[in-house]
């Protein structure tokens, strides 16, 4: 047997595995992240100072924890999703006692080195917890309610412990991530019916606790609730984000103000302009011809993982991916939404192109398992 | 099927994003405009007021002021006390800036001293080095050189008010930049939208927070028009010193055009003051004054015009044909109406009076008799025609219409019958009869003329004549005009005037006395003998009126004159009045030989102890800070 048939039938070792790295996700990702630092010289009025180019060495800091993540086996992966869960909730519990008050929210933990946002690693490691929960369990069982409760219990916890934070954003994306994997695993559509119908429960249950001694969520989180609803009802309070986002939107047009000439990011008009809100700096400078060319990069991303995904017949690898696949997806989605209006203001980025160090290391070694899983993917016919 | 779901969400917001771009485009791209650029408003000049010559009676000055940014300051406090030892910054000033401050954004510059020297800022100039944020400004604020004189008429201009704001239907963007003056009173308020002018614009591109970025461009306004008044600023001067230490008022007209060239009431009072921001000792001090000098006495103050109102009574007789020039009238001293007596202010009676001596000796039974004969309508009727009981119009706020009441207007207000007593009282102006100093000038000025003078006060605007018009003869028949200026001619001439006599015979006088009383002599009081003036407290005394014109044969000036409880017209009123007349036909100080012989000496040491030409008798309060 030759070089060229391991190569070609089974799994490539040394050097070789970085040639079958998925080179086109990486070149995608490039592409979403340079659009991320041209925004962020621009909203810092054409410098690199003080956030595109602390996001440029983070970004390639990020790929090459991407490559060398995906280098190490799939299995090795498997075998440390549990331990990961496990660390990422003891920290979930941790920031609760000793963590940096950020934004009225705690959310951080000093670990010395680097602060990280335990929420923002959890993400990654309830998907591959229950990633390989499903890859170890018999796909005849998956739909029995003895064996829907662990999955559901973590899922849950750290819903739960986020929430505490609070950061409703995060949770909503635990809940859909967790659910993503659960659906793709096979698990019975009669769940998830009950499960949204119980949804709507609490979040009538969340509405009706308002004003009552035992509220549920935090004043602010219900403002953005009801803003959202009537974004006009308090135009300079706190319906001003998005209404200031909707102008800089709406005024982009069609090819937009030209690149630095959007003047709502240029005289603050704009909150968070170098965060949640970056997109509509991107609409208004570069209008609906950027606006779509981004989401055509976000699909793009979306459409590789998802044929990955359905092409890996490793069980974990798929699940990973898939579960993967679909938090990015939300990542993206709802801070669009947020942005345009559609949904109400809950804190969630844009995906490697909003500020932030801690989000993006963790996301680029999301995609690193996501390599890892491809390079590693079973090959041939047995 | 999740492929299916995320290709549906993707739809979703490329169409929703669609929406908002393109369909909406030009709506969001409006609020954006909106939201960066600013419109300021450049305050215009606002237009100067002069006198008849071309003297500024309200100007405009570089108002040199200290503004602070607090985010160039740094420690604002330290830099208040090192700015403290340069210029004085009174206690509240340091107070309110720092108040103002702390409301605003950082970069806003905030006044903290205003109406500083050049010196001032010169010195803070040079210091800038230890105060840093400390910005020195100049703005134009309003200027009255000659206030004391001619507040009252020219007034002042103050910050707007929110009253201001509140009693215009529509107002001017102009009133709502912060500290804007406008006109409050006098010429100043009535002219106010003359004088104001339009502002320019700035457009200027803001950030979220406030911030000026850039300008964007400019557009110059027009200034407001410059206002030329009737007024000489001499003759006012004098007027306002002669009447100095009295609660006085003078109108002074000419007789050929309606001119106003004084216009005086007295004390006065520093109109600069109030734009400066007025202090409440000062405040207090012109509040609480009897002499009440922030009264514009000459067109608001109205009193009974007393015995001066007897040319009107003359010539609604003679009109009616109820009287002729020779017919005689008894003067016992009273005159009975049923069993009530009204007396002649001359106890022991006039005698057998006929018109020429009536007014000569101002006797008070014969105007009783023609009171009787005319009725309330009839003498109404006259003095309207002669400019009594009329709001004459000027640019001034609050001009009195007085009031010349006939039988119905006694019915409207009191409900109750006209009596032949009221007629009497009528007849000697006194009862119900009110007139200002400025409607017995026109008066005064209407019966030396023989037309329906109209009173100016504006003599050009922007430059341009506004023009006179020709008045209409008064439909009075000439010869009964003629017997009643030569009734006055004798009043001057030989007289109750008579010690107030010109002797100069190209400025011969011809004027008429009055007493008006402001209380009721009780019959016990009579009994007791007439109490003399002198004994009364100030505000229980009569006021003396005296109203003039000169020189008899060709009018020139009419003048009014009251003296507010200041006893009889002859002794109180007549010699100041002399004095402003002569002064007007001269045009200065007239030579002492105008006067008669033997007051020359007295005229003399007067205006040796006159006061100064600086000394107008305005209220003031000492050792005031300005700052």
């Amino acid at each position: 047997m030759t070089l060229f048939d391991a190569l070609a039938r089974g799994v490539p070792r040394g050097p070789a595995k970085l040639l079958a790295i998925d080179w086109a996700l990486i070149l995608l990702l490039c592409g979403v992240g340079a659009a991320g630092f041209l925004m962020l010289y621009s909203v810092a009025g054409g410098s690199l100072e003080p956030w595109a180019g602390a996001q440029m060495l983070r970004f390639a800091a990020g790929l090459v924890i991407m490559i060398a993540v995906g280098m190490i086996d799939i299995r090795f992966w498997r075998a440390m999703a549990p331990l990961a869960y496990a660390v990422s909730l003891v920290l979930l519990v941790a920031v609760d006692f000793m963590g940096v008050i950020g934004m009225g929210a705690q959310r951080w933990i000093d670990l010395g080195i680097v602060q990280v946002q335990p929420s923002e690693m959890m993400k990654v490691a309830l998907v591959m917890a229950l990633a390989a929960y499903y890859a170890w369990l018999d796909p005849g069982r998956v739909s029995r309610p003895f064996w829907v409760i662990l999955p559901l219990l973590l899922i849950l916890m750290p819903v739960a412990l986020v929430l505490e934070q609070p950061d409703l954003g995060t949770a909503i994306l635990l809940l859909a991530g967790g659910g993503a994997v659960m659906f793709l695993a096979g698990v019975s559509l009669w769940y998830f019916a009950f499960a949204f119908a119980s949804g709507a429960g609490l979040v009538a249950l969340v509405l009706a606790s308002h004003g009552k001694p035992w509220q549920l969520i935090k004043e602010y989180q219900f403002q953005r609730i009801f803003t959202f609803l009537d974004p006009a009802s308090d135009p300079l309070g706190a319906g001003y984000h998005i209404t200031q986002a909707k102008i800089a939107m709406g005024s982009g047009g069609l090819a937009g103000r030209g690149y630095m000439q959007g003047t709502q990011s240029r005289l603050n008009f704009l909150p968070e302009k170098h965060t949640d809100f970056i997109f509509t700096t991107l609409a208004e400078e570069f209008g609906y011809v950027g606006t779509t060319m981004l989401l055509v990069l976000y699909a793009l991303i979306i459409l590789l993982l998802i044929l990955s995904a359905i092409s890996n017949r490793d069980r974990f690898g798929a699940l990973l991916t898939g579960g993967i696949a679909m938090t990015f997806f939300l990542l993206f989605a709802v801070n669009m939404a947020m942005v345009m209006g559609i949904m109400p203001v809950v804190g969630v980025p844009l995906p490697l192109v909003s500020y932030g160090g801690s989000a993006m290391l963790v996301l680029l070694g999301a995609f690193g398992l996501v390599q890892s899983a491809h390079v590693h993917r079973p090959r041939g016919g047995d | 099927m999740l492929l299916g779901i995320q290709a549906g969400a993707v739809g979703a917001l490329a169409w929703r994003m669609r929406d908002l771009q393109i369909r909406q485009n030009e709506h969001f791209s409006l609020l954006a405009e909106e939201n960066r650029v600013n419109l300021r408003l450049i305050p215009p000049p606002r237009g100067i007021i002069t006198d008849r010559a071309g003297r500024l009676l309200a100007g405009n000055r570089q108002n040199y002021r200290i503004a602070i940014v607090r985010e160039q300051a740094g420690d604002v406090e330290a830099v208040l006390d090192r700015l403290g030892r340069i210029v004085a910054i009174p206690p509240d000033r340091r107070e309110r800036a720092l108040k103002e401050m702390a409301s605003r954004s950082a970069f806003v510059p905030v006044v903290v001293v205003e109406h500083l020297t050049w010196d001032d800022i010169v010195r803070v100039s040079a210091n800038a080095p230890i105060l840093p944020g400390v910005i020195p400004e100049v703005g134009l604020s309003r200027t009255y050189p000659d206030g004391h004189a001619t507040a009252h008429v020219v007034g002042y201009v103050g910050p707007v008010s929110e009253s201001d704001l509140a009693e215009r239907e529509n107002p001017d963007p102009l009133l709502q930049i912060p500290r804007f003056e406008i006109g409050k009173t006098g010429v100043e308020a009535a002219a106010e939208e003359e004088l104001r002018g339009e502002a320019g614009t700035l457009r200027i591109e803001v950030s979220a927070a406030g911030r000026v970025m850039r300008e964007l461009g400019r557009v110059e306004g027009t200034p407001g028009r410059d206002l030329e008044l009737t007024l000489d600023l001499a003759l006012q001067s004098y007027a306002m010193r002669r009447m100095a230490g009295q609660s006085a008022s003078a109108v002074v007209m000419d007789v050929r055009t309606g001119d106003i060239v004084a216009m005086a009431s007295a004390p006065g009072f520093d109109p600069n003051s109030f734009v400066f921001g007025i202090r409440s000792p000062e405040w207090n001090a012109l509040l609480n004054n009897e002499y009440r000098p922030l009264s514009h006495k000459s067109v608001t103050g109205t009193y009974p015009p007393g015995s001066t109102f007897k040319m009107t009574m003359a010539l609604a007789a003679l009109e009616a044909g109820v009287v002729s020039p020779g017919d005689g009238v008894g003067c016992a001293g009273y005159t009975w109406l049923g069993n009530r007596r009204f007396h002649c202010w001359k106890r022991g009676g006039h005698g057998r009076v006929e018109l020429r001596r009536s007014l000569s000796q101002s006797c008070d039974c014969y105007y009783y008799e023609m009171g009787r004969r005319l009725g309330p309508d009839r003498i109404s009727a006259m003095a309207h025609k002669l400019g009594l009981g009329v709001a004459h119009e000027l640019p001034l706020p609050g001009v009195s219409d007085g009031n010349m009441p006939d039988a119905a207007w006694k019915e409207a207000k009191r409900g109750e019958k006209w009596t032949t007593g009221d007629s009497f009282n009528y007849g000697i102006g006194q009862g119900f009869t009110l007139a200002s100093p400025l409607q017995l000038a026109v008066y005064v000025a209407r019966i030396a003329s023989g037309v329906a003078l109209k009173p100016r006060l504006l003599r050009k605007v922007a430059g341009v004549e506004v023009p006179v018009e020709a008045a209409p003869a008064l439909d009075i028949d000439p010869p009964h005009l003629e017997r009643v200026r030569d009734g006055m001619y004798a009043v001057s001439n030989e007289g109750t005037a008579y010690r107030s006599r010109i002797v100069d015979p190209t400025m011969v006088m011809a004027g008429k006395t009055g007493t008006s009383q402001v209380r009721i002599i009780t019959a016990a009081e009579r009994a007791a003998g007439v109490t003399s003036n002198e004994q009364l407290p100030w505000n229980r005394r009569d006021h003396a009126l005296f109203v003039a014109y000169a020189p008899y044969d060709s009018p020139r000036y009419a003048i009014a004159l009251i003296v507010e409880h200041g006893g009889g017209g002859s002794a109180a009123a007549a010699p100041i009045a002399r004095d402003i007349l002569l002064y007007a036909l001269c045009n200065g100080l007239p030579p002492l030989e105008a006067y008669p012989a033997e007051q020359r000496q007295a005229i003399e040491e007067q205006r040796a102890a006159e006061p100064p030409a600086s000394e107008t008798g305005a209220v003031t309060v000492p050792a005031r800070d300005r700052a």
